[in-house]
C-alpha cells in the first residue's frame, strides 16, 4: 500500500485568549484504497484535521504529505492546484449551487483543471451516472431529495478522479438508509483505488471501514490502523 | 482555469440573482442614457447648427443704427452700388425701412394693432442674398415691384392669419389695400425679415412716400474673404460717416448658439457622471453584499480547486459584467432618446461614436472599480473559515 496522505505531528493553534489548541502532535498516514472513519466526540479535532488534511488550513507545526510531497511550503496557487488535482471534498452540507443543475453542479469540480467546457460536461454526466443519476442530469439541488444531492456532491468530488476523497459527516444531514447507500457508494469508490475518509459520528458507517481513528481533545487515542 | 470560465461564472451569478442584478445596473444604465443622450442630442441640434453656420458664414449686414425715434437710420443713396463694388462681393441687396406705414388685415382694424410689423421696401435679388425661401406664392420681382404687391414674412404671415397664397387675399397697408402675392419660410439669420411686410422700391416711393435711402444693406462675400471685405464696408458705405456704420455677421449668432449647447453639455455631462459614480457605488455594494452571502460558495470553489485570484476574478467578471449590461442598456436608452428627440425636432439624427464608445468604457472602468474591494474581500476568505460559515 503505498501512502497518499500523511501528516506527522502537527499541531494546529488558534490564536485567541486563551489560545485554542485544536490539534496536539498528530500523525496519521492515509494508504490508497483504504477507507477511514474518524470518530470522536463534539470539539475533538475531527474538522480541523479534515481541513489539514485537504489543505484547507495550513497547521501551526508539523508536516502534511500528499502523494509523498510535502505542501507547507507551497503557495496558495500551487496548494489550489494540489485540491484541484489530488483531492476531492464531500460536505454534510451538500454545498451544491441552487442555480446550476446537477451536471453542471458536478463539472464545477474540473473548472479549475483547464479542461474544456464541453469536455467537463461529458465527464460530468458520465459521473453522475457512476452514482446512479443518470436521469437527473438538468434537476437543480431544489428538485432532488436529499440522497440525490450528496450523490451529486459525491459526483463532483470524484469526477476529476482525485487520490483521497474526504467526507465530513457525509451522512449527517440522511436517514440511515439512505446513509448506509451513500457509504456504499463511498466504499465502491475505494475498490477503484481512491482512499476514503470520512468524519463520522455514527458507528455504523465506522463499522462499514476498513479503519477507525478515534480523537479527543485534539489527539488521536485509538487507530485500528485497519487491515494490512 | 480559462478565460470562458470566468465570464461563464461571471454569468452563471449573475444569473442566480436576475433582479438584484438588473437593479444594481440600472444605476449605471441611466447615468450611461443621461450620457449618451447629451452627446447625442447636442450632436443632433449641432449638426444642423454647423451646417447653416458653414453656410451663412460670409453673410454681412450693413446698417446705420437706429434714430432719434427707434426707427432704422437711412445708409446713404450710394451705398448699395459702392458695396457691389468690392470685388469679393458676391451678391449684395438692400431694404429700406419705411416710416409710419402699419400693415393690418383690413381697414376696420383700428390702426394701433399693428402686430409688430414692419414695412420694408426690398429688391427682387434679397431672397436670392439671404438664402430664404417661399413657403407660398412668388417673391417680388420687377414687375411686381412696381404694383401694390405685398411678399409677407413668415412671422408676420401668422400675425396675419393667413398661411396660404390665394388670388385676391389683400392686406390693409400704409392706407391702401395691397394683394398678397407670397409667404416667406423662415429666414433663420434675418429674423427682421420674418416681422416684415416686403414691398417692391418702385412702389413704396409711388405710394407710400419713401425717400429711396437703405436702412439695412445683406451681402454675401467670398468665404475667406468675409473678414477683409467687413473691414472696408464703413467706408464703402458712408464714406462722410464710417464711424456711424454698424456692420454685423449674423453667423456669429449661431456660432454663439453652438457654444451655448456646448456649455449645457458639460452640466449634464457632469450630472450623468454623478450618475454614474452613484451606480458604481451601488454595484460595489451589491458585490460587497455578494460576497458575505457566497462565503459557503467561496469556500467550496477554494476546495474545489479556485486560487485566491480564480474567486477575486469570478467576482470582478460578475461585477464588470453588471456594469457592461448596464452601459449597453444605458446607450441603447441614450441612442433611443436621441432618436426621439431628433424625431420631434426633424433634426438629423446624430449620435457621436466616441458617445458610445465612451459609455462602454466609462461603465466597464466604473464596473471594474466597484469590483476590485468586494473581489480582494473575496478572495482573502480563509477556505475552511469560509465553509463553517454555511
Amino acid at each position: 500500500m503505498t501512502a497518499v496522505l500523511e501528516v506527522s505531528n502537527v499541531t494546529k493553534t488558534y490564536p485567541g485568549a486563551p489560545p485554542v489548541a485544536a490539534l496536539t502532535a498528530v500523525s496519521v498516514t492515509i494508504h490508497t484504497a483504504q477507507r477511514t472513519a474518524v470518530l470522536g466526540p463534539s470539539g475533538s479535532g475531527k474538522s480541523t484535521l479534515l481541513n489539514v488534511l485537504g489543505t484547507l488550513e495550513r497547521p501551526t507545526q508539523g508536516t502534511v504529505r500528499i502523494s509523498g510531497r510535502e505542501v507547507s511550503a507551497l503557495s496558495d496557487a500551487e496548494l489550489s492546484a494540489v485540491r484541484a488535482h489530488r483531492l476531492g471534498f464531500v460536505f454534510q452540507a451538500f454545498h451544491l449551487l441552487d442555480h446550476l443543475d446537477a451536471v453542471h453542479n458536478v463539472a464545477l469540480g474540473l473548472t479549475y483543471r483547464a479542461v474544456p467546457a464541453r469536455a467537463r460536461l461529458a465527464a460530468a454526466a458520465t459521473a453522475l451516472g457512476r452514482v446512479g443519476l443518470a436521469g437527473r442530469l438538468t434537476h437543480r439541488p431544489a428538485q432532488l431529495s436529499g440522497g440525490e444531492r450528496q450523490r451529486v456532491a459525491i459526483a463532483r468530488a470524484v469526477i476529476g478522479r482525485p487520490a483521497v476523497v474526504l467526507a465530513d459527516e457525509p451522512t449527517g444531514n440522511l436517514d440511515s438508509a439512505t446513509g448506509a447507500e451513500i457509504i456504499a457508494l463511498l466504499g465502491d469508490l475505494a475498490d477503484e483505488g481512491t482512499a476514503i475518509v470520512v468524519i463520522t459520528h455514527d458507528q455504523a458507517v465506522a463499522a462499514a471501514m476498513d479503519r477507525r481513528v478515534l480523537m479527543r481533545d485534539g489527539r488521536i487515542v485509538a487507530d485500528d490502523g485497519g487491515p494490512l | 482555469m480559462r478565460a470562458a470560465d470566468v465570464l461563464l461564472g461571471g454569468l452563471q451569478g449573475l444569473r442566480a440573482r436576475k433582479v438584484r442584478a438588473a437593479l444594481s445596473a440600472l444605476g449605471i444604465a441611466i447615468g450611461i442614457a443621461a450620457g449618451v443622450a447629451v452627446l447625442g442630442i447636442s450632436a443632433s441640434a449641432k449638426a444642423d447648427l454647423l451646417a447653416q453656420l458653414g453656410a451663412e458664414a460670409n453673410l454681412l449686414t450693413v446698417s446705420a443704427g437706429q434714430s432719434f425715434d427707434g426707427s432704422p437710420a437711412p445708409l446713404p443713396a450710394t451705398a448699395e452700388p459702392m458695396i457691389a463694388r468690392i470685388p469679393p462681393v458676391q451678391s449684395v441687396s438692400a431694404v429700406a425701412f419705411v416710416t409710419g406705414a402699419s400693415v393690418r388685415r383690413t381697414a376696420a382694424i383700428l390702426p394701433i394693432s399693428t402686430g409688430g410689423i414692419t414695412v420694408l421696401a426690398a429688391q427682387p435679388g434679397l431672397l436670392a442674398t439671404v438664402r430664404g425661401g417661399v413657403a407660398s406664392g412668388v417673391f417680388l420681382n420687377a414687375g411686381t415691384a412696381r404694383y401694390p404687391a405685398v411678399v409677407l414674412g413668415a412671422v408676420a404671415a401668422r400675425t396675419l392669419g393667413i398661411d396660404q397664397v390665394t388670388s385676391g387675399t389683400q392686406v390693409y397697408l400704409g392706407g391702401q389695400y395691397f394683394t398678397v402675392i407670397g409667404i416667406l419660410s423662415q429666414v433663420p439669420l434675418a429674423p427682421e425679415i420674418d416681422e416684415a411686410a416686403l414691398v417692391g422700391f418702385p412702389v413704396a416711393h409711388a405710394l407710400l412716400g419713401l425717400d429711396g435711402q437703405p436702412t439695412e444693406i445683406y451681402l454675401r462675400a467670398l468665404p475667406d474673404q468675409v473678414q477683409a471685405v467687413a473691414s472696408v464696408l464703413p467706408f464703402t458705405a458712408s464714406p462722410a460717416q464710417p464711424e456711424g456704420v454698424q456692420v454685423s455677421r449674423p453667423s456669429s449668432v449661431l456660432a454663439a448658439r453652438v457654444a451655448a449647447r456646448t456649455a449645457f453639455t458639460g452640466l449634464f455631462l457632469a450630472l450623468g457622471a454623478v450618475a454614474i459614480l452613484v451606480g458604481g457605488v451601488g454595484i460595489a455594494n451589491i458585490m460587497v453584499i455578494s460576497v458575505l452571502e457566497r462565503r459557503a460558495e467561496i469556500g467550496l470553489r477554494r476546495a474545489l480547486g479556485a486560487a485566491r485570484r480564480h474567486v477575486a476574478l469570478q467576482f470582478l467578471a460578475e461585477s464588470l459584467l453588471l456594469a457592461v449590461f448596464g452601459s449597453a442598456a444605458g446607450v441603447l436608452l441614450g441612442a433611443a432618446a436621441t432618436g426621439g428627440y431628433a424625431l420631434a425636432t426633424s433634426h438629423a439624427f446624430a449620435l457621436p461614436g466616441v458617445a458610445v464608445a465612451a459609455g462602454f468604457g466609462v461603465g466597464a472602468g466604473v464596473g471594474a472599480l466597484a469590483g476590485l474591494y468586494p473581489a480582494t474581500r473575496a478572495a482573502r476568505l480563509a477556505p475552511a473559515e469560509a465553509l463553517r460559515s454555511a
